[in-house]
């Protein structure tokens, strides 16, 4: 592997799916950058009330 | 979203992370017109810059992951339904708010028409933006809304009773996921939620009100009317023009629908080397399959960096443990509103006043929302500053947030198990709230119990073990493979363990995927990969035959051929896959003419010439699935029937094809497939099931008997082959589950962690699932969470030590009587005798495997068994202390 590989990942998008994409590389040993465009990340899931089949507040 | 106002200064929610306050530019009047900066003249800490430029910053990346998420649909446009005119058509989305305790009505359940009043009938509305090419460009269906509209029906039940009356309009009822169809069954029988098949018309506003009137049109053709008070259009997903342009702008290919396009085989890989995609970007899906291809997408985008894994990372600095050995108790006692979830009902401030009033509490406080990251370093600084050395929290459930508050302790330096948490939440609040007072007066006993306890709390010591870098892959099917292909491109030694002769389980029967990809090609491709990768070994004819060990050390024993081994593995993963039921309706095995949907692969796979003569051609959908005995929707067969009708069409354009079909689940841009056989002439015909097809030979003739859904008409078809989509069954395996202690449900499939967050694991750390052993699923989603159960597994394998849990059991050997109840009765194989020494034939524990559970501690007769942090003496306490008064 060429040397100038960097352990890093740039992650776009903060909803669910990038988070859980950056919690996996960060526990995995690479350095991320999560990139969101607004002002916190959770996206669209947070808007949501409760969740099947738990019943979970989805927040 | 526009339900009420909010101001130009603003925090998106109590629990924002990070919990910052932002300024919004398009209606900050000071932006706007430069006037006001009433927030910078106020704000104690001079936080407010209006001079911050927008800057630009490069990063330097090994690999990217996209993950822009979606927009709902604005059903604006569409002026049938009138959304942007009448308040009381809303959106799903909005409705979700007005059922959320933080949103604009606090839970409460009401139009949005000036009289705010409870509505009393709720409709919704199907397939709103989706599935549909004339007022919008959306075919594809969006695969969520079906089972989000029967939850928010469910829900809103619970909020106004039994007595809201809830109608779902729609097409096609699409519940495909796990435990969803139960769901849809118990909405129907249990709630009432009223489904109605139909195609709506318009909506109207009754005159002088603003109740709606619903025209629709039924299956047979007749028009329709009904009065509701509210309707909630079910929006689909799409993605957003800007986020299309950005891709564009990649140069990373998209689809028809506008979304990523990837290959079925590499699920999570776009058009563009070293850039990956998830979410919804990927494909219109729902949370657990966003959380499935989110962490496929993190192995991929690891996989390529493997060598340079830890090189740019940093270590959290540990604060030092402050030591309580002689201190006497100081304990805080934190006591959350959770919003109005708590506070809306118990007194808050008067159990914090009262907990500041029990023996040892040096101090109390009430929280708005302790789960915020501005509360949790408050916390933190507040035990530093006041010393605090025991704390208790009065919130929610340990269950979700004991873990959190836990890690606030540590970060103050102060040993973890000295903590508890009262629940006035979920038992209390939510249960106690048309009893305030009685709720604020069990809140106070819940605190005292828990205060009682902590000051017989003792720290714990967790011990550190090191994790064997090696992963053991169950079953060599395509998501085995995928997972074991992703783990050793991580570095990681992988052994597939498989019981048959081959690689490739049920993928060697496939003939080709929706997108039209050669699956025998693509397979031999894989198992080529998986054959010659020098980090993965591959055990033929192989079964477990027992296992012993926990996260980290696993001994797995191995059988082959009457050749026994030992398999040293850190990580599991169960990929034991899934077979066709055996159809015994239908006639199916006395004619050569009616065969399952794989035997019709088979023959498409073996080229065979018979195909193109065939005049006719019927499929039945839901062979064995969705039936009382088998609940539940095998996810794949409409697709594969589908697709199969229009090969069939390919080879013979003029052939008469059919598919009798209960609800048509081709979801995302399979609908597109749908589209396209209807298109070419496929004719669909629903059937229920209490009146199925009826299928007969007669005089050499396959005969298959419906009932026509539109005409109402019964129609005899003569047929040359039968196709039945047999429902997907999975190979239960009691005894591989008792091993590794891994759950079952009552279909066969495996229990994951968590059904949205956790889809790829298990509860029993260091074990994994992927594929169809979890639930049906396709070639592309099995390969997803192949990928997915890696991911997971490499976050483990990563850290190369683990921490085990300080709550577990202890004996003392004086008082054990040797009686050997404990060994029998632990679940993890916890107790054994101690060989040699003083103690010798006395139990002991081993502190690795014990999960502390407590069970042995019940069943000791001699009381030699004490649980760590759930001992004698502190239950008692708790108990104690119940008794006395406020």
């Amino acid at each position: 592997m060429p040397k100038n590989v960097i352990g890093s990942v740039m992650v776009a998008g903060g909803g669910i799916a990038g988070m859980q994409a950056a919690l996996d590389l960060a526990d995995s040993g690479y350095y991320v950058y999560l990139v969101e465009k607004g002002p916190s990340i959770g996206g669209r899931m947070s808007q949501l009330d409760k969740t099947f089949p738990t019943n979970d507040c989805a927040m | 979203m526009g339900i009420v106002k909010r101001k130009s200064a603003y925090v998106e929610y109590a629990q924002a992370v990070p919990l910052k306050y932002c300024i919004d530019g398009d209606s900050c009047i000071y932006i706007q017109k430069g006037k006001c900066g009433a927030c910078k003249k106020f704000c104690p800490t001079g936080a407010v810059d209006f001079d911050q430029k927008e800057v630009t910053e490069t990063l330097k990346v090994g690999s990217v992951v996209l993950a822009p998420g979606f927009r709902p649909f604005d059903p604006s446009k569409f002026d049938n339904y009138q959304y942007a005119k009448l308040p009381n058509v809303i959106t799903a989305m909005e409705f979700e708010r007005i059922l959320s305790a933080s949103g604009p009505t606090m839970g409460h359940v009401t139009c949005l028409s000036k009289d705010e009043k409870e509505p009393k009938k709720i409709a919704w509305f199907q397939c709103v933006g989706s599935r549909d090419m004339n007022k919008c460009d959306n075919s594809y269906c969006s695969g969520v809304c079906c089972m989000y509209a029967i939850k928010e029906a469910v829900i809103a039940k619970e909020h106004l009773g039994d007595a809201l009356d809830c109608a779902i309009f729609f097409m096609d009822m699409r519940t495909h996921g796990k435990e969803f169809e139960r769901f849809y069954e118990n909405a129907s029988e249990k709630h009432g939620v009223r489904f109605i098949r139909s195609k709506v018309h318009s909506v109207t506003p009754v005159t002088n009100t603003d109740d709606l009137e619903v025209r629709y049109v039924t299956e047979d053709g007749e028009l329709q009317t009904e009065i509701f008070d509210m309707i909630v259009l079910s929006v689909g997903l799409e993605i957003s023009p800007e986020v299309s342009d950005f891709a564009k702008q990649l140069k990373i290919d998209l689809t028809p629908g506008n979304f990523c396009q990837t290959a079925t085989f590499s699920p999570v890989q776009t058009s563009k080397e070293g850039i990956f995609v998830c979410g919804t970007l990927q494909g219109p899906k729902d949370i657990p399959q966003a959380i499935i291809d989110s962490s496929a997408a993190a192995t991929a985008a690891g996989e390529i960096l493997a060598e340079v894994r830890h090189t740019r990372t940093k270590t959290a600095e540990k604060v030092p443990e402050i030591s309580v050995t002689n201190e006497r108790p100081k304990i805080g006692v934190f006591v959350c509103r959770c919003g109005v979830n708590i506070a809306g009902v118990v007194d808050v401030p008067a159990v914090a006043e009262y907990a500041a009033s029990l023996p040892y509490v040096e101090y109390a406080t009430d929280n708005l929302y302790s789960c915020s990251q501005d509360t949790q370093e408050t916390m933190a600084q507040i035990i530093k500053d006041k010393n605090l050395n025991r704390v208790v929290v009065a919130a929610c459930t340990p269950k979700t947030h004991e873990p959190l508050f836990q890690e606030t302790l540590v970060n103050a330096g102060v040993n973890k198990y000295l903590f508890e948490m009262a629940n006035i939440r979920n038992q209390n609040s939510w249960v106690h709230k048309n009893n305030p007072e009685l709720a604020t007066k069990k809140a106070k006993d819940l605190v005292r119990m828990a205060v009682h306890k902590v000051a017989l709390m003792e720290p714990l010591e967790e011990a550190e073990l090191q994790i064997n870098p090696t992963a053991m892959v169950v079953g060599g099917g395509i998501s085995g493979m995928a997972a074991a292909r992703s783990l050793a491109r991580q570095g990681y030694e992988t052994h597939i363990i498989e019981k048959k002769s081959q690689l490739g389980g049920q993928a060697l029967n496939l003939y080709r995927t929706a997108k039209g990809e050669d699956v025998q090609e693509k397979l031999s491709d894989l198992i080529g990969e998986i054959e010659t990768h020098k980090k993965i070994h591959v055990h033929l004819d192989t079964e477990i035959t027992d296992v012993e060990g926990f996260v980290g050390n696993f001994e797995t024993g191995l059988s082959s051929n009457g050749t026994e081994e030992t398999l040293e593995h850190g990580i599991a993963i169960m990929a034991t896959g899934a077979t066709p039921l055996q159809p015994v309706e239908y006639s199916y095995g006395k004619d050569s003419r009616i065969v399952t949907a794989l035997e019709l692969d088979r023959k498409f796979i073996e080229n065979d010439s018979g195909l193109k003569d065939l005049n006719t051609a019927v499929f039945i959908q839901c062979v064995g699935s969705r039936e009382p005995e088998r609940m539940y929707c095998s996810r794949v067969c409409c697709t594969h029937s589908v697709d199969n009708a229009l090969q069939l069409k390919k080879l013979n354009p003029d052939m008469n094809v059919f598919v009798l079909y209960r609800d048509l689940r081709t979801y995302g841009e399979r609908e597109l497939l749908y589209k396209q056989a209807r298109e070419q002439g496929v004719i669909f015909i629903r059937y229920t099931l209490e009146n199925k097809p009826q299928v007969n030979i007669e005089n050499g003739k396959l005969l298959v008997k419906t009932v026509d859904h539109v005409i109402g008409r019964t129609l005899e078809i003569e047929t040359d082959l039968l196709a039945l989509a047999t429902a997907v069954i999975p190979n239960r395996d009691d005894k591989l589950a008792n091993f590794f202690k891994v759950p079952l449900n009552d279909d066969g499939f495996f229990v994951e962690r968590h059904a949205k967050l956790g889809p790829s694991e298990f509860a029993t750390d260091g074990v994994f699932l992927c594929g169809m052993a979890h639930y049906p699923k396709p070639i592309d989603e099995s390969i997803a969470q192949g990928q997915a159960a890696a991911s997971r597994g490499v976050t483990l394998l990563a850290r190369e030590t683990i921490f085990t849990s300080g709550t577990i059991a202890e004996t003392d050997p004086m008082l054990c009587s040797q009686c050997g109840v404990c060994v029998s009765v632990c679940p993890y194989s916890a107790p054994s005798f101690i060989e040699e020494g003083p103690f010798a034939e006395k139990a002991q524990i081993n502190p690795v495997l014990c999960k502390g559970c407590g069970l042995c501690v019940a069943s000791c007769r001699s009381g030699a068994i004490h649980l760590k942090g759930f001992d004698n003496d502190q239950i008692f306490a708790q108990i104690y202390a119940l008794n006395e008064a406020v």
